[in-house]
């Protein structure tokens, strides 16, 4: 086994458990900082994949800024067992029948996917993810959606400044 | 010398730079809380410190002794793991950011070239960034896990500050990085280097100024220590820690003064240049010029965080919405304007 390839299996391992510990923990503070944790070992799978760009942003963007508001809301919310609403079991049921749903398509596309299937993932020797290629193609070639989604942002933002103005 | 095809060698090589710099970080970090009580003492006439060995120069040891004997109290009610997480994740969110600065040159070790800097990489800014924003979860997870009011409160207030300063000082980056046209840090510092190049504070003097109060404010330091201002909030987010707990968030705060002001001084004043001195002319001084180098990033930082006691010592704090309205509304679009004038010089200048 190579290096990258015990490292991919720690950080899929690390990944896989924070995921499944953010739905079993009780606490929801727990939950965002095992969400924490889960983008952390994203961020470590991007590495693998010499995509430093995407790696550093998602550090950034995900666990240096949102997840600092959803620890924000939570702790102030102070949420715990007793406030919990108690959910109907038949509404449980539901969220697991259509949560497996989802989960079979995932499965089924991935494996049928012509994309993916028979194709060596570029380790370590890809520079698509570095930033200066990144750059050039985002300005070259992809510069329409580029600046749709600018649009999109700046929507957001002013919606968000629109709600704010309304107390 | 190959397994898993690894060079052990160059292993060996970066665990020795980290165990070194860590090191040095906190011996200065140490050596800082000193001569943070020197300076208050010249600046309010007085000896300061000067009972624990010749002209006090035991101090941080005899304080560093103090809060290791001191009892661990871990309050009742508290979230024990998270308790002890806080200031864990504190203090390893500073000393994260001293792998990307170029303490150096490169030094010639038995026929190996090593480069004093444990990781070049490609996005070392954003990488500066990404822990700096990072630094917000010690003083959340530190002020939750206490289950105190006071505590929760100063946590909120730290993490609303950082965030908020956050924004300017990476959009003064940006700035900066438009001249530069690299994230590497040490490619940076190579181009002041270059004969005829001035330092970056020469092209970017208002991006520094804002980089220098957002660092400020990042870093905890009067006059933006809300988080711990006393009279409001008896003691901040640290309230409920006692012994070496209080003693690596206070710690935390002496270790992050040192590294920004090490990435100040590498943004924007020449790094490890030595001022007026031509390095490539040079050369054949070899490891001595590498170490005349360190010495001289070292006097830059030096000067760094005696501006930062200086400051400490001289502006009261500010009241918290003076200082939201400082960041968002002056800094902010200062720094957006700064941002917009900068990409019309290049692009003038380019024409």
């Amino acid at each position: 086994m190579s290096a990258t390839q015990i490292l991919f299996w720690i950080l899929s391992v690390v990944a896989l458990f924070s995921a499944i510990m953010v739905l079993l923990s009780k606490n929801p503070v727990h939950s965002v900082l095992w969400l924490i944790a889960v983008f952390f070992s994203i961020s470590g799978h991007y590495i693998l994949l010499n995509a430093q760009f995407l790696a550093i942003v998602n550090m950034i963007v995900y666990a240096g800024a949102i997840m600092v508001l959803f620890l924000f809301v939570v702790m102030l919310m102070n949420l715990n067992k007793e406030t919990e609403p108690q959910k109907n079991l038949w509404l449980k049921l539901a969220g697991v029948v259509s949560g497996g749903c989802l989960l079979m398509i995932l499965v089924s596309l991935i494996r049928q996917a012509s994309e993916v299937t028979n194709k060596q993932v570029l380790l370590k020797d890809g520079n698509i993810g570095l930033i200066k290629n990144l750059g050039k193609a985002l300005f070259s070639d992809y510069v329409v959606p580029f600046e749709i989604s600018s649009v999109l942002f700046l929507s957001a933002m002013i919606g968000a400044v629109v709600i704010g103005k309304k107390n | 010398m190959t397994l898993l095809t690894i060079d052990w060698l160059l292993v060996l090589e970066k665990l020795i730079l980290i165990v070194v710099i860590i090191l040095a970080s906190l011996g200065i970090a140490l050596y800082t809380t000193f001569a943070e009580r020197k300076v208050a003492g010249i600046l309010q006439d007085r000896p300061g410190p000067n009972r624990a060995g010749p002209f006090g120069l035991l101090q941080p040891f005899a304080d560093g002794l103090k809060l290791i004997m001191k009892e661990e109290i871990i309050p009742n009610t508290s979230n024990k793991i998270l308790f002890v997480l806080g200031p864990a994740l504190a203090m390893t969110a500073a000393l994260m950011t001293c792998a990307v600065v170029p303490w150096g040159d490169k030094v010639e070790v038995f026929g190996r070239t090593v480069k004093l800097q444990i990781a070049d990489i490609n996005v070392g800014i954003l990488y500066v960034f990404a822990v700096v924003s990072l630094g917000v979860y010690g003083i959340m997870i530190g002020g939750w896990a206490s289950n105190n009011k006071f505590s929760l409160m100063a946590a909120l207030r730290g993490a609303s500050q950082a965030i908020s300063y956050e924004l300017a000082m990476g959009i003064s980056l940006i700035a900066l990085l438009m001249t530069t046209g690299t994230l590497q840090l040490g490619e940076i510092v190579k181009q002041q280097q270059a004969p005829g190049h001035l330092w970056n504070i020469a092209y970017q003097p208002l991006g520094f100024l804002i980089f220098l109060v957002c660092a400020f404010a990042e870093c905890n330091r009067t006059p933006f220590d809300l988080p711990e201002a006393e009279n409001e909030l008896n003691f901040g987010y640290h309230q409920e820690y006692s012994s070496m707990k209080l003693g690596f968030y206070l710690f935390a705060e002496y270790v992050n003064m040192f590294i920004s002001s090490a990435i100040m001084a590498t943004l924007f004043f020449g790094g490890y240049d030595i001022p007026f001195f031509d390095e490539a002319a040079h050369a054949s001084m070899g490891n001595w010029l590498a170490v005349l180098g360190v010495i001289s990033l070292m006097i830059k930082v030096v000067i760094f965080i005696f501006f930062f006691m200086w400051v400490r010592w001289t502006i009261p704090r500010f009241r918290y919405d003076q200082l939201m309205n400082l960041g968002w509304k002056s800094l902010l679009p200062l720094a957006l304007a700064n941002m917009l004038i900068t990409g019309a010089v290049i692009l003038w200048l380019h024409k």
